[in-house]
C-alpha cells in the first residue's frame, strides 16, 4: 500500500490532526475576533492532499501555494507557534505579523509562501524551478493550485513556459470543487482539469482521490520523480473544504447533504482505517496522537497571546534590501 | 558609442562578472533582441543564460521574480512598457512586495528591462511613458537614463543591486552617440541624480529623453542672458529631492520637463514636494512641460503636436522669469 514505514505513517497521520485541530482553533479565535483581518481560508477537509504530497518531496525541494496555506506550511515542516503569531499579526509570526493569513512563509523550510492574487504564485514556481534547472541542482517545486487559478492567464502562460523550458515543477491542482461559491463545472470549460497537460504537450498523471493519503502521496511521488528526471508535470486531486472559501463564507450552509458525503470519506478517517488494516496493534500509538496535538496547539495559541506586536520600526523595514 | 552599444557592454560585462546573471525575453536571444541590445549573446552564452520566452509577459516578470527569489539574477526583457501592463500585478504585486510581506527573507534582485516612449507614429496602444504608475510603489526602483555613459553606470548598479527594478530605455535615444567609460566596474549609485548643465536663474528638471529638450532649451535660454540649471534625475524611485532642492534654493524658479502624461506625474511629484518643503524659496509657481492629457493619433502633423520639445520648455521658463 506504501513504502512508507510505520513511523513516516504515524508522523504523516500526526501532521494531518495537527493541520486539522490547528484549522479548528483559528476559527474559533477569529469568531473570538483575537485573530484578525478579513481573510481566513482554512485546509480541513484537504488534509490528505496537502500532506500526502509534500511527504512525497525531499526536504530540499520547494513548495509554494495560494492563501489556502495554513496545512502546507505545517506539512512543510514549519513551527506552529511562529503561524499562530502570524495569525495573531505578531512580530514572533513567520512573516513578522506583516504577511498574515495568506502569506505564510518559512524560508527556513523551503515553504516559499501563500500567496493571495489568484493564480499569481505561479510564475513564482516556474522561477524557482528555473533555478534548479539554471543550477542543475535536482530539486523539485512542488506548487499547489487552487481550481480556480486554472481558469486566468497565469496557469496557461505558467504552464505553457514550464513545458518550454522543461523545468522541475508539479502542478498540483487541489480541486476542492469552489472557486469561492462557483461551482468549476460553471467556470471552467474542461472541468477535467489534468487533461489540459494535452494543451502543453505536458505529461499528466489524471485525477487522484485526495481524500486518501495513500493515493495522493502513491501518485505524487511519481510525479515528483518524474519531474526531477524530466521536466513539468500536470496532476488534480479531487478534494473539500469544510469550511467554505473563508470563515465568513456561509453558502456552504447549502451544501449540507455534499458536505456529509465528504466527511464520511474524512482524510483522518480513511487514514486511520488503513493503518489498523495495516498494522492491527497501532491503536494505542494513534490514540497518543491527539493530546499531543493539543498540546503543541495550545503552546501555539500561548505562544501567540504573549507574544510582541510589531513596532514603528517594522512598518517601514524590508521594504527595500 | 551608441546608448545600445552602452547598454549592451554593460550586460555583457555583467554576465562575464557573475554566472547568476541570465537574460531572459521577448526576442532576446535568435533575434538579437528587439532593439539589438543582446546582438551576439545567445551565441556567446548559449541557451542556458540567453532565454527566448513565448509572448508572456505575466510569466517574464513571474519567473524573474521566482528566479530572483531562488538566488539567480534575471535581466528580463519586455519589448516595451506598453506590453509591461500585462505583467504589472506580477511587478507589483510580487516583485516589490515579497520582502515586505514576507518579512525580509526573500530578496529580489531582478531588472524587467522595458523600451519606451513614443514620437514614432505607434499609436495609442504602443506610445506609453508610464513609468511614474510603476514609481508609485515602494518596493520597486525605477531608472530612466538620457545618455550612453549614463546607461551604463546605471545599468550596471541595477543589474548588481539586491531589489527589482524597472529599467527604461527611451527608444528613441537608443541610437544617440555618447563617451562611455571602459572600466567594468563603472557604477552610478541608484537614486543619485545629476547636474548635466550649471545655472542660477532656473532649474529644469528632467529625466530620460526629457534631459535633450531641457538642455536644448537651456542652450536657447543662453542666448538670451537666461542661465537654466538642468538636472537629470536618472531615477523616479528613489527620488534625488535633495538634489532638486539644493538647486531651487539657488535658483527659485522650477520647471519639470517629462515625456509622460500630466496627471499624477513625476512632474506632479516633484512640484508637490517643491511646495511642501521648499515654500519659502518659491518666487514663482511650478511649471510642468509634459505630453498633452491626450491618447496618441496615428498622424504624425498632429502626433507631434502632443509631444514636449525645447520650445515649449523655453517657453515654460519665461512664463515664470
Amino acid at each position: 500500500m506504501s513504502d512508507l514505514t510505520r513511523e513516516q505513517l504515524l508522523e504523516a497521520y500526526h501532521t494531518m490532526v495537527l493541520i486539522r485541530r490547528f484549522e479548528e482553533k483559528c476559527k474559533e479565535l477569529y469568531a473570538q475576533r483575537r485573530i484578525g483581518g478579513v481573510y481566513l481560508h482554512l485546509y480541513n477537509g484537504q488534509e490528505a492532499t496537502g500532506v500526502g504530497a509534500i511527504r512525497a518531496l525531499q526536504p530540499t525541494d520547494h513548495v509554494i501555494t495560494a492563501y489556502r496555506d495554513h496545512g502546507i506550511a505545517i506539512a512543510k515542516g514549519s513551527d506552529p507557534k511562529r503561524l499562530m503569531a502570524e495569525m495573531y499579526g505578531k512580530r514572533t509570526g513567520v512573516s513578522g505579523g506583516k504577511g498574515g493569513s495568506m502569506h505564510l512563509a518559512d524560508h527556513s523550510v523551503r515553504m516559499w509562501g501563500g500567496y493571495a492574487i489568484v493564480g499569481g504564485h505561479l510564475p513564482l514556481a516556474a522561477g524557482i524551478a528555473l533555478k534548479s534547472k539554471y543550477n542543475n541542482d535536482g530539486e523539485v517545486v512542488l506548487s499547489f493550485i487552487g481550481d480556480g487559478a486554472t481558469n486566468n492567464g497565469y496557469f496557461h502562460e505558467s504552464l505553457n513556459l514550464s513545458a518550454v523550458w522543461e523545468l522541475p515543477v508539479v502542478w498540483l491542482v487541489e480541486n476542492n470543487l469552489y472557486g469561492m461559491g462557483t461551482p468549476v463545472e460553471k467556470a471552467t470549460g474542461q472541468p477535467e482539469i489534468y487533461k489540459r497537460a494535452i494543451a502543453y504537450g505536458m505529461k499528466e498523471y489524471g485525477r487522484v482521490d485526495g481524500m486518501d493519503f495513500f493515493a495522493v502521496h502513491k501518485v505524487v511521488s511519481e510525479a515528483v520523480d518524474y519531474a526531477r528526471h524530466h521536466g513539468p508535470v500536470l496532476l488534480e486531486s479531487i478534494t473539500y473544504r469544510y469550511e467554505g472559501h473563508g470563515v465568513s463564507d456561509r453558502m456552504y450552509d447549502k451544501r449540507a447533504e455534499e458536505m456529509q458525503q465528504y466527511k464520511q470519506r474524512d482524510p483522518l478517517i480513511v487514514m486511520a482505517d488503513k493503518l489498523q488494516q495495516m498494522f492491527p496493534d497501532i491503536e494505542p500509538d494513534l490514540a497518543k496522537i491527539e493530546p499531543l496535538v493539543a498540546a503543541v496547539v495550545d503552546e501555539a495559541v500561548k505562544f501567540a497571546e504573549e507574544s510582541p506586536i510589531p513596532t514603528a520600526e517594522d512598518l517601514v523595514n524590508h521594504i527595500y534590501a | 558609442m551608441p546608448m545600445r552599444e552602452a547598454l549592451r557592454t554593460a550586460l555583457h560585462e555583467e554576465m562575464v562578472r557573475d554566472e547568476r546573471v541570465f537574460i531572459m525575453g521577448e526576442e532576446v536571444g535568435a533575434w538579437d533582441g528587439t532593439h539589438k541590445v543582446t546582438r551576439g549573446f545567445l551565441a556567446e552564452f548559449g541557451e542556458r543564460r540567453v532565454r527566448d520566452t513565448p509572448i508572456s509577459e505575466m510569466v517574464i516578470a513571474g519567473a524573474a521574480v521566482g528566479a530572483a527569489m531562488a538566488g539567480l539574477r534575471p535581466v528580463a526583457e519586455i519589448m516595451t512598457i506598453n506590453f509591461a501592463f500585462l505583467a504589472f500585478d506580477a511587478l507589483i504585486n510580487h516583485a516589490a512586495k515579497v520582502r515586505y510581506m514576507f518579512d525580509g527573507q526573500f530578496k529580489c534582485p531582478m531588472v524587467m528591462r522595458v523600451a519606451t516612449g513614443w514620437g514614432n507614429q505607434a499609436t495609442a496602444t504602443h506610445s506609453h511613458t508610464p513609468e511614474p504608475i510603476f514609481a508609485h510603489f515602494p518596493g520597486m526602483y525605477v531608472g530612466m537614463p538620457s545618455n550612453a555613459r549614463d546607461a551604463k553606470g546605471m545599468l550596471k548598479a541595477s543589474i548588481r543591486d539586491d531589489n527589482p527594478i524597472l529599467f527604461s530605455e527611451v527608444i528613441a535615444l537608443y541610437s544617440k552617440p555618447g563617451l562611455v567609460p571602459d572600466d567594468p566596474d563603472f557604477l552610478l549609485p541608484i537614486g543619485k541624480g545629476d547636474i548635466k548643465r550649471a545655472g542660477k536663474d532656473v532649474t529644469i528638471v528632467s529625466i530620460g529623453r526629457g534631459v535633450d529638450w531641457s538642455l536644448e532649451a537651456a542652450e536657447m535660454l543662453s542666448q538670451e542672458g537666461i542661465s537654466a540649471e538642468v538636472l537629470d534625475m536618472r531615477w523616479m524611485r528613489p527620488l534625488d529631492t535633495q538634489l532638486i532642492f539644493e538647486s531651487f534654493k539657488k535658483t527659485n524658479r522650477c520647471v519639470v520637463v517629462e515625456e509622460c502624461l500630466p496627471y499624477y506625474s513625476f512632474g506632479s511629484e516633484i512640484a508637490a514636494q517643491l511646495q511642501e518643503y521648499m515654500f519659502d524659496y518659491m518666487d514663482a509657481p511650478i511649471k510642468r512641460v509634459s505630453a498633452m492629457d491626450v491618447p496618441l493619433p496615428y498622424a504624425k502633423e498632429i502626433e507631434l503636436m502632443a509631444l514636449p520639445d525645447a520650445h515649449k520648455v523655453v517657453a515654460a521658463v519665461k512664463e515664470i522669469l
